[in-house]
């Protein structure tokens, strides 16, 4: 029969047992609840050996890229071994180019030292050699070879002002993660995409919409990005541009005093979007608005990405 | 066939789901006790209520239904609440073209669980 791991905790499954009880037996700690597939308080991470299908039922699909799966009703086939969800990996990295994109919006690119996979869209933590951590989404593709984060300055923002002010290139730091499943996913690409962000969140969008023109998804793409004011419309140029010559991809700025919150904008032109995908970035309070109204409207929660809450295992 | 197999089992609980889930959203009597919560976890939460009500296997014993919602009976869950989500069901299983008596068979099942959500 095959085995399973956890941490230091491994046994062989028993004849009909799932990957949970087996896990159980060998004294890890797994939280679970319904034991039915239903709840999700058992979602582990497979980080060796096959997923079954049934084991990924009903989960989104950026979840089972990551190889998510429902431990209580896993019965593999194969020897597996299983993590927490959103485990991080720790790699150094050093600063390759920092460049202002506006008046306090940097763009801070990063070489990583050691092998780090991520999507475009998900978000890394970032330590400074004295232990300094802050979280930024990441903006380029894994193929770029770099990690693009855009970092806002904030007054007396301790890690902004040092990246602003005396940072060099060259710094070392930690990177951790990367985390969320806010990235696209190929497959559907007739899908429409509807991409909504405020402020930075304009980063990991800036990510999504490239990975998905680079996987050559064809459906429409539309871009809203809402800012405070003009200058906040950070990129603006370049987007107009690729708009330009992409023609499934369209860019929306507004300016959220003139044009009134992003949601009414978003769904003044998308009166239906059910059946679309989308990806929300930014103000924590505007996200959680735009997610529901988007439920409301129709369309299905697990084709709503944002920076979702992920249970702990 | 068991009552969970005549509704169709796992697939119809991901069909009524996110009726079921709007309907709540939408429901003034209610939507109030699922300010701020997040909503993936809570839509997981409805997939197991509705497991379990539709018949279906799960592992909810009278304590866990206490514990989950003790902090929705300090802010005032009573039996108005209770009886407004077991309509909101019986709305959903309408929408899918359940039957009358299906549908009676569900509500029963949830009807069971009244003393321990409420707390008593």
């Amino acid at each position: 029969m095959p085995r399973v791991r956890f941490g230091d905790f491994a046994s062989e499954l028993r004849v009909g047992e799932s990957t949970l009880d087996a896990l159980l037996r060998s004294g890890a700690a797994v939280s679970y609840s319904c034991k039915a597939g239903s709840c999700g308080s058992c979602m582990l991470r497979a980080v060796e050996g096959g997923i079954p299908a049934t084991a990924q039922t009903g989960l989104k699909d950026s979840w089972k890229v990551r190889g998510y799966f429902l431990a209580c009703v896993c019965h593999p086939e194969e020897d597996m071994t299983c993590a927490p969800v959103d485990a991080d990996a720790q790699v150094p990295a050093h600063i390759l180019s920092m460049d202002a994109l506006s008046a306090d919006v940097v763009r801070l690119r990063l070489g990583c030292d050691a092998p780090f996979e991520f999507s475009a869209g998900q978000y890394v933590t970032m330590v400074r050699a004295d232990g300094l951590a802050r979280s930024y989404s990441i903006a380029s593709l894994p193929e770029e070879g770099f990690l693009e984060l855009q970092v806002r300055c904030l007054p007396n923002g301790r890690m902004s002002e040092w990246i602003r002010k005396d940072a060099q290139i060259g710094d070392t730091v930690k990177v951790l993660g990367p985390s969320g499943d806010c990235f696209y996913v190929p497959g559907k690409p007739e899908q429409p995409l509807i991409l909504i962000g405020t402020g930075t969140g304009l980063a990991p969008l800036y990510g999504i919409l490239r990975d998905a023109l680079s996987h050559g998804h064809s459906g429409p793409i539309h871009l809203f990005h809402g800012a405070m004011r003009e200058e906040g419309l950070y990129l603006r140029e370049e987007l107009a541009e690729l708009a330009a010559v992409k023609s499934n991809f369209e860019y929306v700025p507004s300016l959220l005093h003139s044009d009134g919150p992003i949601d009414q904008v978003v769904l003044k032109r998308f009166p239906k979007p059910a059946g679309s995908r989308a990806f929300l970035c930014g103000d924590p309070s505007i996200v959680q608005a735009l997610k529901k109204k988007l439920f409301l409207h129709g369309m299905e929660l697990r084709d709503i990405h944002a920076d979702a809450f992920l249970p702990a295992a | 066939m068991t009552l969970y197999e005549q509704l169709g089992g796992q697939p119809a609980v991901e069909a009524a789901v996110d009726i079921f889930y709007r309907k709540v959203l939408l429901d003034d009597r209610i939507s109030h006790f699922f300010e701020g919560v997040d909503m993936d976890k809570q839509r997981a939460k409805q997939k197991g209520f509705l497991t379990m009500a539709f018949g279906g296997p799960h592992n909810y014993s009278g304590q866990d239904m206490r514990n989950g919602h003790a902090r929705l009976v300090k802010m005032g869950l009573n039996d108005s609440h209770f009886d407004a989500v077991v309509e909101l069901l019986g709305g959903t299983l309408a929408e899918l073209g359940v039957k009358d008596e299906l549908i009676q068979q569900v509500a029963a099942i949830a009807e069971s669980t009244r003393n321990d959500v409420l707390g008593r």
